[in-house]
């Protein structure tokens, strides 16, 4: 098995969040902002967990439902709930989610390959796994998220 | 940027224009509308590449620039005639010298044996009577390098070089000293250094300010020339400088064009003696640009910078409008008025911002002639480019995307609608086929039109093949119209139908595609025996878009204004129930189908009753009318247009993205696909029974 992390840092940081009872985490390097939800404009003939596009200081910007994207079901978007502003592949995306939860520092060899748990969502999304205080948290690999232009079919 | 690389990046910049005068130049001159100056324009624009080139160091670049501008100076100098083969060769030649440039720009190694082979065609081409004598009067005193050919015997006695300085004052009052070019001359070689201050005055008239020294310096001839020439490229004309290769006995037997001398008087009588040399940039440049009206060179990035501020600019005097009216200023109140004149105010800044940006077609209808011999040469058909509206300006977004679309229709022209030569004579036409490009405006969009005189497209072969792919039933009735436009449908030509020249993998759909995505349409029309015409236009810029602003399904999208031909409410008489679940409009007495915007976009399964909403009659271009259901209008407004695909993706029906009044963003509706997916859906859209 390949080694799911890259060995140059050794320490690295991570924002994490819960959806339901479930923590994940992103490379705080990959995330630009936070921002409270607003409306968003819906597209047409776009997967369901493509939320809309809301306007970011005169961009356009995707906003994902990462529950829904993580096959875990809609978001019930709501005040209190925050869109956190990835950039993947050159392009910035909007993740909905419902609450940010923490910024760990974690050492590279606490990641671990991600367990073969026989379901497809798991192992294309997770890039691995960590355990903190007895907490496990999944570590969302940014780049499969966000579908790229050969998706379209999906429409 | 390193400073150096700033230089290079304006060189190559230059590269470009110079290579473009080039190529005009060259064709005035095969056409016959080409004069002496002409001759001058094409052989500056040569001199130009390589004095840079030199400058920087391409090695190879500067040895075919020098071929090629030997072979222009003998046109120039009339030791040569503009011969129709000659000039031939030589827009080869310009071909090969923008590869090279190319390969400079990119640091990879040009295609050496394809400008041996060019180069020494030039070279060959020269006739052998001429004297070397006569070469003497080079008036820009520019003795050429060794060019290294695959010639035998180069047999030369290399003679050092002699190069002659005479700073003149303004050279030490721009704060360079003739000390460093010495030295710098010393490091090339064993120099021999000749001061020369036979105009130094006594020293009660010296005039401190005043440049009296003069010095001839010996090189050894083993010495490259461009080296020595480098030396001196930054000094423009505030130095006189002549390098020359020493006495040459006229009677070798060298060929002309390989080594060459300028001789210049022996220095007997120096002070009467005026340097044959010019300044290294010849003077008939700066004549040239200060007589063209004055310009700036500005960085794209600052005018796309000042664009977008434009456009946010525009978004954020909407909101103060939306915000002003929904306080409920009165229209008539000072506010309101003031408002009205920041938004003329904006509109014009727009407006003249996008004239900066605003470029003439030429920069792409330039790179079409090479194209042509190209595809002439491969095909074996005999090609004349006709250009026509090259001045036609568009915005710089516009432009970089037509070069593709018009390269494919030319190669679709050339490839598929001209016959070859022994077919023409037979069809009674010349030889040689007409292959016209030109632009226009037309009623705020531009048109790009690509004609040919060959043979029109094969209707009945075209229906062949659209039934042998079950693109169209065996028993389809079509109108001509519609049998020439079948080629742009997808899956229409593929590999096997294409030729390797139209082909390169793309079918007429993907241009189709690619245009329309620009707001853009294409047509084709065609006469058997006659020839085709493709139209394409295009809208103006990609920045900004009148729109009309709609509600659907309780989302406000923007139909773009030019779809649009006119909105009505319609009477229930109107709506016609045609087979089980379409409707059509009956409008002046032609029925056009009913399209629910909604529905086409997948916004809900169900249309709503047309008669409580508004439709437009909107036009495309192969669906022809329709009329789009939508449930409310919101006026109309001019909208900057966002790109979806910066950070997501082409989404199916919708041609881009804006920000309105609100603060929020609204879709812009792609109305071409709309029409077209619906008339192409499998499962018809059924309509509510008027109620």
């Amino acid at each position: 098995m390949t080694e799911p992390v890259t060995s140059t840092p050794t320490t690295q940081e991570l924002i994490s969040f819960r959806i339901d009872d479930q923590e994940f985490c992103l490379d705080v390097m990959s995330v630009r902002e936070i921002r409270g939800w607003t409306l968003t404009t819906v597209l047409p003939n776009t997967p369901r967990y493509v939320r809309g596009v809301i306007n970011l200081r005169g961009a356009v910007l995707p906003v994902l439902d990462l529950k829904d994207r993580l096959g875990l079901g809609q978001t019930d978007a709501q005040q209190r709930s925050v869109i956190i502003v990835v950039r993947s592949r050159d392009k910035l995306v909007g993740l909905l989610v419902d609450a940010v939860s923490d910024i760990l520092t974690v050492e590279t060899a606490m990641v671990q390959p991600t367990p073969k748990v026989g379901c497809e969502t798991v192992s294309q999304f997770i890039r691995g796994i960590i355990a903190v205080e007895g907490r496990m948290i999944s570590w969302i690999a940014i780049e499969d998220i966000v579908p790229g232009e050969q998706m379209d079919a999906a429409a | 940027m390193d400073p150096m690389d700033a230089i290079k990046a304006t060189y190559f910049q230059e590269c470009d224009e110079l290579l473009g005068d080039l190529e005009q130049g060259l064709l005035a001159l095969e056409l016959g509308t080409g004069d002496s100056e002409t001759v001058n324009a094409v052989f500056r624009a040569v001199h130009s590449v390589k004095g840079g080139a030199g400058a920087f160091g391409f090695e190879e670049l500067v040895t075919f620039a020098h071929v090629f501008e030997t072979a222009l100076d003998d046109l120039r100098s009339g030791r040569r005639a503009a011969e129709p083969a000659l000039i031939k060769t030589m827009l080869r030649a310009a071909d090969v010298l923008a590869d090279f440039v190319v390969a400079a720009r990119n640091g990879t190694s040009p295609d050496e044996a394809r400008g041996r082979s060019v180069a020494q065609e030039l070279a060959m081409a020269e006739e052998p009577a001429a004297p070397i004598v006569e070469r003497r009067t080079d008036e820009f005193g520019f003795a050429p390098v060794v060019v290294e050919f695959d010639l035998p015997a180069l047999e030369s006695t290399p003679s050092p070089w002699q190069v002659r300085l005479q700073p003149l004052s303004a050279m030490y009052a721009k704060g360079h000293d003739a000390i460093l070019f010495l030295r710098e001359l010393g490091r090339l070689g064993e120099a021999h250094t000749t001061l020369i201050d036979d105009e130094l005055p006594p020293f009660d008239q010296l005039d401190p300010d005043k440049s009296y020294l003069r010095w001839e310096i010996e090189l050894p001839a083993d010495v490259d020339r461009v080296r020595i020439e480098e030396i001196f490229d930054f000094v423009g004309d505030d130095c006189l400088v002549s390098i020359t290769q020493g006495a040459v006995e006229p009677a070798t037997s060298t060929p002309a064009a390989i080594v060459e001398a300028v001789i210049v008087e022996a220095p007997s009588a120096p002070q009467q003696v005026p340097l044959v040399s010019v300044p290294l940039e010849q003077k008939a440049d700066v004549a040239a640009a200060a007589a063209a009206s004055p310009t700036i060179r500005v960085d794209l990035d600052r005018v796309d910078r000042m664009i977008d501020l434009v456009g946010e600019l525009v978004i954020n005097q909407a909101m103060i409008a939306q915000r002003v009216t929904e306080s409920g200023i009165a229209r008539s109140s000072a506010v309101a008025i003031g408002l009205e004149e920041l938004e003329h105010l904006t509109r014009e800044i727009q407006d003249s911002v996008m004239a900066i940006r605003a470029q003439p077609v030429r920069s792409v209808f330039q790179r079409m002639p090479r194209l042509v011999r190209e595809i002439s040469a491969a095909t074996g058909k005999l090609v004349r480019l006709v250009t026509d509206g090259e001045a036609t300006e568009v915005d710089k977004t516009v432009i970089e995307r037509l070069s593709d679309p018009i390269t494919h229709m030319l190669r679709n022209a050339i490839d598929h609608g001209l016959e070859g030569p022994d077919q023409r004579l037979q069809a009674g036409k010349p030889a040689e086929g007409v292959v016209r490009l030109a632009a226009c405006h037309r009623s705020g969009r531009i048109v790009i039109e690509v004609s040919d005189d060959g043979k029109g497209i094969d209707r009945p072969r075209v229906r062949d093949i659209a039934i042998a792919k079950g693109l169209i039933a065996p028993e389809a009735q079509l109108t001509d119209e519609e049998a020439d436009n079948l080629i742009f449908l997808p899956g229409f030509s593929t590999a096997a139908a294409v030729s390797n020249i139209s082909g390169r993998g793309v079918g007429m759909d993907v241009v189709k595609r690619s245009i329309q995505a620009l707001g853009g349409r294409i047509a084709i029309s065609s006469k058997p025996g006659q020839g085709s015409t493709f139209t394409m236009s295009l809208p103006l810029t990609l920045a900004v878009l009148d729109g009309m602003v709609v509600s659907v399904a309780g989302q406000t999208y923007v139909a773009p204004l030019t779809a649009v031909l006119e909105s009505l409410q319609p009477k229930p008489a109107d709506i016609r129930r045609i087979g089980p679940q379409q409707a059509v409009l009956s409008i002046r007495g032609a029925h056009v189908p009913l399209i629910d915007v909604a529905v086409a976009l997948g916004l809900r399964d169900h249309p709503i009753d047309p008669a409580t909403g508004i439709v437009l009659l909107v036009e495309s271009e192969i669906g022809g009318r329709a009329a789009m259901v939508v449930e409310a209008i919101h006026g109309q407004r001019q909208v900057v247009i966002k790109s979806l695909e910066a950070n997501y993706r082409h989404v199916n029906g919708i041609a881009a993205a804006t920000i309105l009044g609100d603060g929020r963003v609204a879709l812009i509706l792609d109305v071409d696909t709309i029409i077209e997916h619906q008339a192409g859906k499998a499962e018809p859209m059924r309509f509510a029974r008027a109620s």
